[in-house]
């Protein structure tokens, strides 16, 4: 095992590791930003090294610093949370070459899932069902036509070059193909300086479905069940639950095992999550593989009694997975809710500020994963995540009761959050039955 | 007559989109704020020319605070 793990993130994420090193008798280390100074993951450390700067670029991105912190105070891990350098290759290579463990994946499987048109070839060779599509750009209107026959009708199109939903056309009927490609390629032309276009199938209201797998580097890969992340805005998700709702036996058989293939054949070590889109009629389609623990990964340990950062810092210290696929089993409900400083009311425009006020509840079937404290400075250069509150119970019924009653004992006062838009969404009769699907939101389900 | 363009959230100043002596129309992007890693921008809420821009790329902003001036 470590001597000790240098967390390069912040936040609750950063506590959440630190907290693995203690149960594990571990040494750590903190990085913080001049705006962190007082935060409470400085605290929580063994001891903490200042990186520069407020802004990310000169302090939670700087690679050459955070490898300097970790020589000066002795680690010998590191462990990236989510977000910031995660997922970044060249950041795990370089830990590598500067002889600290990255706990993570491998570089080339960072770098293969990466980039996600290239993910999706790779996962489809491996026999994971991928959305139906062009296998790359397409020349004109003409081949785009010829392609669409074998996709399927509604589709969308997509700039190759593009991302945010630039130069993105639906198209209802193959007659209104011509023109919509004509529109999307001078859009696409115009923002990204590339008319570039691909094709894909177009999901209507799908569910967003993951699945957890955990492989070490002795060849044992499992999954570690599904987790519901359909209720989304901007594509992040602000709920998710474990297990999905009403997923039936079969799909989930199908999901589960091609995430453990997908994850083997790209020989996968570590924590990731293979993303799907779930379509009315069951079928699913691989969108993304994240290769780092997940901002949701507490709703699967609840259900499971498993601890997925330790087993973490395990894999990445070379010891075998203590899991064995039969063993891993759900028991009961979980839900988490993301409470981020933004205002719903206003198309969650960030609310950066001072939080003049933070009362988080506490209780029978409750966690609280906090990044903050009362007085504490909610900063503009980072993520909007405040804490998130995660309910288990028996049954859906009983997660979703106790998290009604968390949302309502929450008090925030000095920055606007997310609550009473997460209220209002567990609310919603749809969101009770458990009929979800990721456009909700956008649809102005709960107004 | 001169209308002050104030930010509408705290953030810090990631791009100018516009310049003085620019014709800008109702809508469009004066300049681009970036808080809580989301870039926002800060629109001319009518047609006019852009007096003066107040504000420099990294600078912090605050809610309310003028950051171009239209004519």
């Amino acid at each position: 095992m470590f001597r000790a793990v240098l967390v390069a993130n912040r936040g609750e994420i950063a506590r959440r590791v630190f907290r693995a090193c203690r149960r594990l008798g571990v040494g750590s280390v903190a990085v913080f930003s001049e705006a962190d100074r007082d935060a409470p993951h400085v605290r929580d450390a063994d001891r903490a090294v200042l990186l520069g700067p407020a802004p990310a670029r000169e302090s939670y991105l700087d690679v050459e610093r955070i490898l300097d912190a970790a020589h000066r105070t002795g680690a010998d891990a590191v462990h990236p949370g989510y977000g910031f350098l995660s997922e970044n290759w060249r950041f795990a290579e370089a830990c590598a070459g500067a002889g600290l463990t990255f706990i993570g994946p491998p570089v080339e499987a960072i770098r293969a899932m990466g980039d996600k048109s290239h993910a999706r070839h790779l996962m489809a060779a491996a026999g994971v069902p991928t959305v139906p599509g062009s296998s790359g750009p397409v020349a004109d209107a003409t081949a785009a036509e010829a392609i669409a026959t074998g996709i399927g009708f509604p589709l969308i199109l997509k700039a190759a070059a593009g991302g945010g939903g630039i130069g993105m056309a639906r198209v209802e009927r193959p007659a209104d193909l011509a023109a919509a490609f004509a529109g999307a390629a001078r859009r696409a032309q115009a923002a990204f300086a590339d008319g570039a276009l691909y094709l894909e199938r177009y999901l209507e209201r799908p569910r967003h479905v993951e699945v957890q797998v955990f492989a070490d580097t002795h060849g044992a890969v499992v999954h570690v069940h599904e987790r519901e992340c359909s209720i989304q805005r901007r594509h992040q998700k602000l709920i998710e639950e474990s297990p999905a709702p009403g997923l039936d036996p079969e799909t989930k058989r199908g999901l589960t095992e091609a995430a453990v293939a997908g994850a083997r054949s790209i020989g996968y070590v570590n924590a990731g999550t293979l993303e799907f889109l779930l379509d009315a009629a069951g079928r699913f389609y691989f969108i993304e593989m994240n290769t780092r623990i997940q901002v949701e990964h507490p709703v699967t340990e609840e259900v499971t009694g498993l601890d997925l950062v330790v087993e973490q810092l395990r894999v990445a210290a070379g010891e075998p997975l203590r899991w064995r696929q039969d063993e891993i089993t759900q028991r009961g409900w979980a839900v988490e809710c993301r409470v981020y400083a933004e205002d719903p009311e206003r198309n969650f425009l960030p609310s950066p500020g001072t939080l003049t006020r933070l009362d988080v509840p506490a209780g029978e079937g409750l966690r609280v994963e906090s990044g903050v404290e009362a007085g504490g400075a909610v900063s503009v250069h980072y993520d909007p995540l405040l804490f998130k509150l995660v309910a288990r119970g028996d049954g859906r019924e009983e997660a979703l009761a106790r998290m009604r009653a968390a949302l309502d004992a929450t008090v925030v006062e000095g920055v606007r959050t997310t609550v009473p838009f997460l209220r209002r969404v567990l609310e919603h009769p749809d969101v009770r039955r458990g009929a979800l699907h990721t456009q909700m939101v956008e649809q102005g389900a709960f107004r | 007559m001169p209308e002050q363009i104030k930010a509408h959230i705290t953030g810090v100043v990631f791009q100018i989109a516009a310049k003085t002596g620019d014709r800008v129309g109702a809508g469009d992007p004066v300049i681009v704020l970036e808080s809580m890693k989301m870039e926002i921008p800060v629109e001319a809420p009518r047609a006019g020319v852009v007096k003066e821009i107040s504000v420099q790329e990294g600078q912090t902003v605050q809610e309310g605070d003028t950051v171009a001036v239209l004519e």
